[in-house]
């Protein structure tokens, strides 16, 4: 359905994102082609002097959220860490271009020969933005290139969307709140910048935005899933490692993916009930 | 594992180990450590004030009406520094039109408007007899203010007087709870977070409330002291002794607190202690010292000067010279928890180093502002409402 809706609509943003969905997949090995092809994105994105009120305001009148109860999957066997889901979900949701705002990050753990502890990085590392060239591009240095690794792997992180988000508790206007969809949502013409939140998300998933003085985060691009897309980072996405869908459907790729891996969330003992659920992750991820 | 300094559009701070991206900028600053300190400031002044109008210990008559003052000045600023520092402070009575209950920082704008209430209406009773002779006596745009602080009411008689005391009594019973809520509110709003490990315990309501009243009864020491000097009058040996003892008393409670508190951290060995203790070595190390060397130094002096009976110029100097390091001892302890608190990633494997900016809203010399303002504003409350009783009159 999504499909379908952004091929008729193909100079749209969502249009294009779709395409550059298709675009990654068959460039997946071919990182700079696709990163190059990125920052035409970006560019085209802001200089289009058509862009729409962002995020589109309103709500989707076909859209019942009674009807939904969304979740995400991570199955970190499949990520390659080519970081195209953090420099789409930048574009997508005008999060500013810096190396310490993020809806969306990813991390990766390497392990060397002879040590017990791994080695952990983000896109945001130093050495990383360095090996990138510049903090508004996105990548992983071959710093290991050298390096007896005995296991490594990327764990994309985004908000967890909690059962009982600590962020809705302290907020105290009320800003951010549950949706009965089952998304954290924050009303940034309601948000008095206090960034209580910020401190309470155990996960650093949430971001002070200087420009708009308010808290930001993830929203599972709701802008798009309430129109029957996918979240921008999903259809970015070239091997399938982010994982979108709707619990009330069995046949939901997410019910398909939670009933044939063994899921785990992070930091379970918070309490907090994450909605997002990872294959393949170890105890040293936190 | 490397140290690394961003060169980025605003602050981000260097870190070591892992840290998650978003939290390489802090989101609470100096404002957030200047916010709690003041806070303490009025709930020591407020229960040195109650400990005479309340309990009738007559040795702290000489600095019951100026510590209501005190509070009141510093419960003026306090708010100043969270307003500052909110990205939307014109949506910040939406907290009180919408509050969300759930949140610990609703629950301020009410708490601190109670008190805020309470504190004006003792205020009103403690001074009506000043205000009624001033509303007779002076002229003027003055007398007019003073006229329309009288709210009315000019009867001075002894059955007047004793209706004035009863009420005084009873606000300032009821403020020393409102001022221990006020300030274990404050240690509630970290207490209660369980993503910072540095943060989440039951005690810190009780610090926050402990180490606020010996900031308190210091500020108030100092306040007596140097408003003394300047009137060149004299300061009572016996007021000085009573809050030396209330200062030892309560120092004594808040260091083996404090000290319970980093003890269990480390003895629980919960994961991430490695982390911990970097942290302290590290980012919070001058920030301890201090907080330990100003608590323990002034420890010792109030010891000493109980213990000896010191009187006179030694008492009053040495009781100066431990106000200040006391106070220094809690601006350090709430830079400690809260600046701490986000220097330890809740990654639980790296570490910020934060250094507040010197200018701009998140910054050294705003806060210092405010700190300086409450105290401007407390000469301007002294001089539009002299507190000082007869005895102490300049000559």
């Amino acid at each position: 359905m999504s499909e379908d809706k952004s091929i008729k609509d193909p100079l749209g943003r969502r249009g294009f994102m779709s395409l550059l969905g298709k675009m990654c997949a068959t460039t997946a090995v071919c990182s700079s082609v696709a990163s190059v092809a990125l920052e035409g994105v970006a560019a085209v994105a802001k200089s289009t002097p058509a862009k729409a009120e962002f995020p589109p305001a309103g709500p989707v009148p076909e859209y019942d959220w009674t009807k939904h109860r969304w979740a995400f999957g991570v199955d970190t066997t499949r990520c390659i860490g080519c970081l195209r889901c953090v420099e789409a979900c930048k574009v997508e949701n005008d999060v500013p271009f810096n190396p310490h705002d993020f809806r969306t990050w990813v991390e990766r753990y390497v392990y060397l020969e002879g040590e017990d502890k791994p080695h952990i990085d983000s896109q945001s590392d130093p050495v990383n933005i360095a090996a990138a060239g510049s903090p508004h591009d996105y990548r992983f240095s071959d710093r290991y290139r050298n390096a007896k690794v005995t296991k490594a792997f990327f764990v994309p992180k985004l908000c967890n969307h909690c059962e009982n988000p600590p962020c809705v508790q302290v907020c105290p206007v009320g800003a951010t709140y549950k949706t009965p969809d089952g998304v954290v949502l924050i009303d940034k013409d309601y948000c008095i910048g206090c960034r209580y939140c910020v401190q309470a998300c155990p996960y650093g998933a949430r971001y002070f935005n200087e420009e708009t003085q308010t808290t930001d985060k993830c929203t599972w691009c709701y802008h798009r899933i309430t129109k029957g897309l996918k979240p921008a980072c999903v259809e970015v996405c070239p091997v399938k490692a982010r994982i979108f869908g709707d619990l009330n459907d069995p046949s939901s790729e997410i019910n398909e993916f939670i009933r044939s891996h063994r899921i785990s969330v992070l930091k379970p003992w918070t309490g907090n009930g994450p909605h997002v659920f990872y294959n393949g992750i170890d105890s040293e991820v936190t | 594992m490397h140290t690394f300094m961003h060169v980025a559009p605003f602050i981000a701070s260097p870190f070591r180990g892992y840290v998650y991206p978003n939290e390489t900028v802090l989101p609470w600053g100096v404002l957030i450590v200047v916010y709690p300190y003041i806070t303490g400031l009025v709930a020591g002044a407020f229960i040195v004030s109650s400990l005479y109008h309340t309990f009738r210990i007559e040795r702290f008559k000489p600095v019951a009406r100026l510590a209501l003052l005190s509070a009141l000045a510093f419960l003026s600023f306090a708010p100043a520094a969270l307003l500052s520092h909110l990205g939307h402070p014109e949506r910040s009575f939406e907290a009180i039109w919408t509050a969300h209950w759930t949140s610990a920082f609703a629950a301020f704008a009410y708490v601190a408007g109670f008190y805020a209430i309470l504190l004006i209406l003792e205020i009103w009773f403690a001074f009506r007899v000043d205000i009624v002779a001033m509303a007779q006596t002076a002229r003027g745009s003055m007398g007019l203010l003073y006229r329309l602080m009288t709210l009315g009411s000019y009867d001075v008689s002894e059955r007047a007087l004793a209706y004035d005391r009863k009420w005084t009594k009873v606000l300032a019973a009821v403020g020393i709870a409102a001022a221990a809520g006020l300030h274990g509110y404050v240690g509630f709003v970290f207490g209660s977070l369980k993503a910072r490990e540095w943060w989440s315990s039951d005690l810190m309501p009780i610090i926050f409330i402990l180490s606020a009243v010996v900031s308190g009864v210091a500020v108030l020491v100092l306040i007596y002291v140097v408003s003394s000097k300047v009137r060149k009058a004299a300061i009572d040996e016996s007021c000085m002794t009573g809050l030396a003892q209330v200062l030892w008393g309560f120092l004594i409670v808040t260091m083996l607190v404090e000290a319970l508190e980093y003890v269990e951290m480390l003895y629980r060995r919960i994961e991430g202690i490695g982390m911990i203790e970097q942290l302290i070595a590290g980012p919070i190390r001058i920030g301890l010292a201090i907080q330990v060397l100003c608590s323990l130094i002034p420890f010792l002096i109030v010891t000493v000067l109980l213990a000896r009976n010191v009187r006179g110029r030694a008492l009053i100097g040495w009781m100066s010279i431990s106000s200040v390091l006391l106070m220094s001892a809690v601006l350090a302890m709430r830079w400690n928890v809260v600046i701490g608190g986000q220097e330890l990633s809740k990654t639980a494997k790296g570490l910020l180093t934060f250094t507040p900016p010197l200018w701009g809203r998140e910054g050294v010399v705003w806060a210092s502002t405010l700190l300086g303002g409450s105290f401007v504003f407390l000469w301007v409350l002294a001089r539009l409402l002299p507190p000082w009783e007869p005895a102490q009159m300049s000559e």
